[in-house]
């Protein structure tokens, strides 16, 4: 009996790791391929480690091609669309947690129903709006239309109205203004929503493709996923630098995952299981 | 009287960043959609209306009805196969197994990459000459696959023979994606299923096993009926990022991009394909309408469901 069980737990640890190696494997190639000298690469049968490490691939990518720009720009453009719809989300769920008007919940209401309308919907019209506006080309068309998140009003409301009533009630009778309030007192108070926000919208916005890919053509402004998809369809031999700007393509996220891990995946888990 | 229009004034100039971004860049657009797709649009942006002639055109496009059934079978394949996997995994994990948080990293990490780069890196191992996953098949003495460039039905490969259209499967090519995306959301998937699984309370299968039950009893007549509403919720989450698949196909198929013979061309690849690539403005926002109909419906019905659900516990 003690034996059979024994080998159950064996079988399920044989599983979990052959999964594991199956989520690795893929990151594992593009490391060690991007530390391959170009033969050694498409070499038959591959070596499953490099036999000569060389960072060349890391320098043609950072010196030849304007890899350090698209970073660059991507950060620039996550950080501002994090900022942006961070304070736009803040004050939309204030107002629909703790300020009292007419309309304040029919108004709710009509801003999550957006939320069932995917981005490829209304891509190509909001092109033709941007395209009117005069913003192809330029960083804010990567910021400003997505710095409301929806997603983020939402979740911060649903934390808000955690906080006792009284709460505002002494703090406004104390005369403290309502940006003093929200910021010194709320804030702080529903710091693990927050940090939820701010990760789902750092990641969407660091991995967002498909919009940038239409409004950016100039090179110094494409962000670094554009930037790569434009570097992949020219470059279709050397694998070492497709793989070498991948790597840092998400290297960012990984750094970030790893220094947070724990609040990325609670975030994740708890987000989605909110219905 | 005074202090509700100071509540008033304040709580709109509180909503009003957003709600002016949403009805400049959201609202606007999907109205513009909708208008649009019953015009037709000149490169030089002159408009005349056309009536219902984007979607005649639309319903005789054989172009588009191959992307609405490509889109179709990567999400028959890939939805099943993510849930199943990581509903397995994650009932494992929930074993008492030592170093979960380390598993559970691990398969969480193609999550957070970003698509492009993943396909980039999948293009490679998929390379029908150079590719690890060829090379793998070569050491094991199997036959070496096309992959990507496989346009033949997946059941009509391992069968051999000769099937009719709705039997063929898709394509090894349109699989590949499907793998691809398996692999990328079954970290989600089982995180989520973690978390549910961690709801169910010990004293269900403690019942059940007082009652005499076996464990596959008592997952499938304690724990899957009491997980039901997650999985429903993982079920309409991954059916509805199935259909939206656009950025694999982009960089991962071709030359032409839904090749091979358009066997990997989907309903929004299709839609930039038009609507900006072409410019073909009108004809591409009534594939967007024709899209949204069929994502409003799956998520009305996910409502539905999930509310008569609520309504049967109360």
């Amino acid at each position: 009996m003690k034996s059979k069980a024994n080998m159950w737990k064996i079988i399920v640890y044989l599983i979990l790791v052959i999964l594991a190696v199956l989520s690795i494997l893929p990151f594992y190639w593009m490391i060690t391929t991007s530390f391959k000298t170009p033969a050694e690469s498409i070499a038959m049968p591959p070596t499953w480690f490099p036999k000569t490490l060389t960072t060349s691939a890391y320098e043609t990518v950072l010196t030849k091609i304007s890899f350090p720009r698209y970073m660059y720009i991507s950060f620039v453009t996550s950080i501002l669309t994090v900022a942006a719809s961070l304070l736009t989300a803040l004050l939309a769920a204030y107002a629909f947690s703790w300020i009292q008007f007419k309309g304040r919940d029919a108004i709710f209401m009509g801003i999550l129903s957006l939320m069932m309308v995917p981005m490829p919907v209304y891509i190509i019209p909001l092109f033709l709006v941007v395209q009117r506006l005069g913003w192809l080309d330029t960083l804010h068309v990567m910021i400003i239309p997505w710095s409301v998140s929806i997603f983020s009003i939402f979740l911060l409301r649903q934390n808000m109205r955690t906080i006792p009533k009284d709460l505002y009630d002494a703090a406004i009778i104390d005369g403290c203004s309502r940006l003093r309030f929200l910021f010194q007192i709320i804030v702080p108070l529903i710091k693990p929503a927050i940090t939820t926000t701010v990760i789902f919208e750092f990641i969407s916005s660091w991995n967002s493709f498909m919009w940038p890919l239409m409004v950016i053509n100039k090179d110094n402004l494409r962000p670094i996923q554009v930037g790569l998809a434009y570097f992949a369809q020219g470059e279709t031999t050397n694998y070492p630098a497709l793989m070498a700007a991948s790597t840092l393509a998400i290297l960012p996220l990984i750094i970030l995952f790893f220094l947070a891990q724990k609040q990325i995946i609670e975030s994740y888990a708890r987000t989605g299981l909110r219905e | 009287m005074r202090q509700g229009k100071r509540e008033f004034l304040y709580g709109m100039l509180f909503l009003l960043p957003a709600v002016v971004i949403l009805l400049v860049f959201k609202v606007l657009p999907v109205l513009l959609a909708f208008d649009i797709s019953f015009h037709e649009w000149g490169i030089a942006g002159d408009k005349g209306f056309v009536g219902l002639q984007n979607y005649i055109f639309l319903l005789k496009d054989r172009y588009f009805w191959q992307a609405l059934w490509n889109t179709f079978l990567y999400t028959l394949f890939s939805v099943p196969l993510s849930i199943i996997i990581s509903l397995f995994i994650a009932y494992l994990l929930n074993q008492n197994i030592k170093a979960v948080g380390f598993f559970r990293t691990i398969y969480f990490l193609p999550v957070v990459t970003s698509l492009v780069a993943v396909s980039v890196v999948w293009k490679w191992l998929y390379n029908p000459q150079r590719g690890l996953f060829n090379s793998i098949l070569a050491t094991l003495n199997l036959p070496t696959l096309k992959w990507l460039e496989e346009p033949r039905g997946i059941f009509e490969m391992i069968t051999g023979a000769d099937l009719p259209f709705l039997l063929e499967g898709p394509s090894l090519a349109l699989f590949s994606l499907v793998i691809l995306s398996v692999w990328k959301s079954l970290g989600y998937n089982i995180v989520i299923f973690i978390a549910g699984l961690k709801n169910i309370s010990e004293t269900y299968y403690e019942a059940a096993k007082i009652d005499g039950a076996n464990q596959w009893q008592i997952v499938k007549n304690v724990m899957l009926p009491l997980l039901s509403p997650t999985t429903f919720y993982v079920l309409i989450m991954t059916t509805i990022s199935s259909f939206q698949v656009f950025a694999p196909v982009w960089m991962m198929t071709g030359p032409p991009t839904g090749g091979p013979l358009g066997k990997t061309s989907v309903v929004i690849y299709y839609l930039f394909r038009k609507g900006y690539e072409e410019y073909q403005v009108g004809y591409g926002s009534a594939i967007a309408f024709i899209f949204f109909i069929i994502i409003l419906a799956i998520t009305l019905y996910q409502r539905k469901v999930t509310e008569k659900r609520v309504y049967y516990e109360v």
